[in-house]
């Protein structure tokens, strides 16, 4: 071997060494916030019962876990996120499209969409409540109206924002207005779309916390959350919020794959 | 330098693949066209060239049907546009390929939209790359391909349904040299393969005169044709015609009609 190879092959072990330490990069964020937690923790400044140290919160995290005394209350809340979700895609989707498709329809409509995006959605729950009772349904319920607040509003801009030009290639080739909207405009408003899904399944999970919270349930994380609290069974409760921090990041990423995978040209 | 064709007054007869009569367009009040008149003789790659804002790019949108015209009459092979089967390829190929299909399904979509049978399209399709003697993997999807090569496949997009006229709104603008070399060989390579008549716009002199067969030499608006000057060396014409007398004088000839345009 000669002596430029070698000095070649150390520094590409470098090039690797010091790519796989800047993967780790996102872990210094997380260590900083636990040391941080762990210095005020033992500090003494903070009343060790309203604070435990990161390290019992991260064993009632994993013990919670690994008996599965907070999985009833992590599948209720999934459950409901999940079928306000599917209930705002499947009626926010279609009506976003459409309202996108005719420039009056949406200008008439525009109004009320922003408005209710502007209402916090959680100032709506006891009209819910008038409504639909405490049932579960009116958890679900609420949760997919403000889903679908920001799915109808996002659908319609992807379609109004389709690149003209791509309309009128399809025009061109002879294509007519159903194929342009099939074809085309469906397509050009899916990147956009997926953003409003994205966002759809972030505000699903906030409201339904909230909801359980409020509304009260048998299960929930957020109920669960709320019952810790009142007893002063801190460590649960800093595990509970733990856990509906990452069914969030985890729900954010999944929507970030799909998207990747079904909106391949997304930016390019 | 006026060709005859251009002074005749009767309605397209078959020699002319796009007669324009009486043409007007006014944009906001302001006049663009007046009483425009245009023959263009059959089997040509006829350029269009002019200063900016012109309405260079309206004029062949207008002769394709894209945008509306206010008055006169338009005529692609003796026929109205809507009878007649053209294609278009856009300026930018970015915005105007499907991104959400390969390649391949780009090129057979103006099939599709005819409803042709898969088969038939796969067919046609495979004789279009045959012919040209494209070498690309027409499973990828437009954007994983270089400029030139996405310009390309918009072009066998415009071609593959056959069409009378193929119409060009500055196919090279968004495009590099090297790949505007590429390109102009491919396009020249085409017109000389088909002999479907071209109606190309232009915005750069050396672009317009090169693969031209006649260039259309515009005023600054109310658009009127200045010149209509004809460039007749053989084709294939190579790197070698840039520096032919006969390139140079023509080039020479569109550049100061051009300048004493734009001193009006």
């Amino acid at each position: 071997m000669t002596a430029s190879s070698v000095r070649s092959s150390n520094s590409s072990a470098q090039d690797s060494l010091i790519r796989s330490v800047d993967r780790l990069l996102p872990l210094v964020g997380v260590l900083v916030l636990f040391g941080v937690w762990w210095l005020i923790a033992i500090s003494g400044f903070v009343n060790p019962v309203l604070l435990p140290t990161p390290i019992a919160t991260i064993g009632t995290l994993i013990t919670g876990i690994l008996t599965g005394v907070m999985l009833p209350d992590f599948i209720a809340t999934v459950l409901r996120t999940f079928s306000a979700f599917l209930m705002a895609a499947a009626v926010g989707v279609p009506i976003g499209v459409a309202l996108g498709s005719s420039e009056k329809l949406y200008r008439s409509m525009e109004f009320l969409i922003d408005f209710f995006r502007s209402t916090p959605a959680s100032a709506l729950i006891p009209l819910f409540i008038l409504f639909f009772g405490i049932s579960d349904f009116s958890k679900v319920v609420i949760a997919a109206f403000s889903a679908f607040l920001l799915i109808v509003f996002n659908s319609a801009y992807g379609v109004i924002n389709a690149k003209q030009s791509r309309i009128l290639a399809a025009k061109v080739m002879g294509a007519n207005r159903w194929r342009v909207f099939k074809d085309v405009l469906l397509l050009e408003s899916l990147p956009q779309t997926f953003i409003g899904l994205r966002s759809g399944i972030s505000i699903s999970l906030v409201i339904v916390i909230v909801a359980e919270m409020f509304i009260g349930t048998e299960q929930g994380l957020g109920k669960r959350i709320i019952d810790a609290q009142q007893v002063l069974n801190v460590s649960d409760m800093y595990a509970s919020i733990l856990v509906t921090g990452i069914l969030g990041y985890f729900l954010n990423m999944l929507f970030l794959l799909l998207e990747k995978r079904f909106v391949h040209w997304s930016g390019k | 330098m006026m060709i005859n064709s251009l002074t005749s007054p009767t309605i397209a007869p078959p020699e002319h693949f796009i007669s324009v009569q009486g043409l007007c367009k006014s944009f906001a009040g302001q006049p663009l066209y007046e009483d425009f008149n245009l023959d263009l003789p059959n089997n040509q790659l006829v350029s269009v060239f002019g200063p900016n804002g012109c309405g260079k790019s309206t004029l062949i949108n207008m002769i394709s049907g894209l945008i509306p015209i206010d008055r006169g009459e338009i005529w692609i092979h003796g026929k109205p546009i809507r009878r007649a089967k053209i294609g278009y390829v856009f300026q930018n190929y970015r915005d105007s390929m499907f991104p959400w299909m390969s390649a391949y399904d780009n090129i057979a979509y103006p099939l599709r939209v005819k409803g042709m049978a898969e088969r038939d399209c796969r067919d046609r399709v495979e004789r279009l790359i045959q012919t040209f003697n494209i070498r690309l993997d027409l499973k990828r999807y437009p954007y994983s391909f270089s400029g030139g090569q996405q310009q390309l496949v918009s072009i066998l997009r415009a071609l593959v349904a056959e069409p009378e006229v193929l119409f060009l709104d500055e196919p090279f603008s968004a495009l590099d040299f090297e790949t505007t070399l590429f390109v102009r060989d491919k396009l020249q390579e085409i017109f000389m393969a088909t002999g479907i008549p071209m109606l190309m716009v232009v915005h750069n002199l050396e672009e317009a005169v090169f693969l031209a067969d006649t260039v259309l030499l515009l005023s600054k608006r109310p658009t009127h044709l200045v010149e209509a000057v004809p460039f007749t060396v053989p084709r294939p014409r190579t790197p070698d015609t840039l520096t032919s007398a006969e390139f140079i004088e023509v080039s020479r000839h569109c550049l100061e009609i051009f300048r004493q345009e734009m001193r009006k």
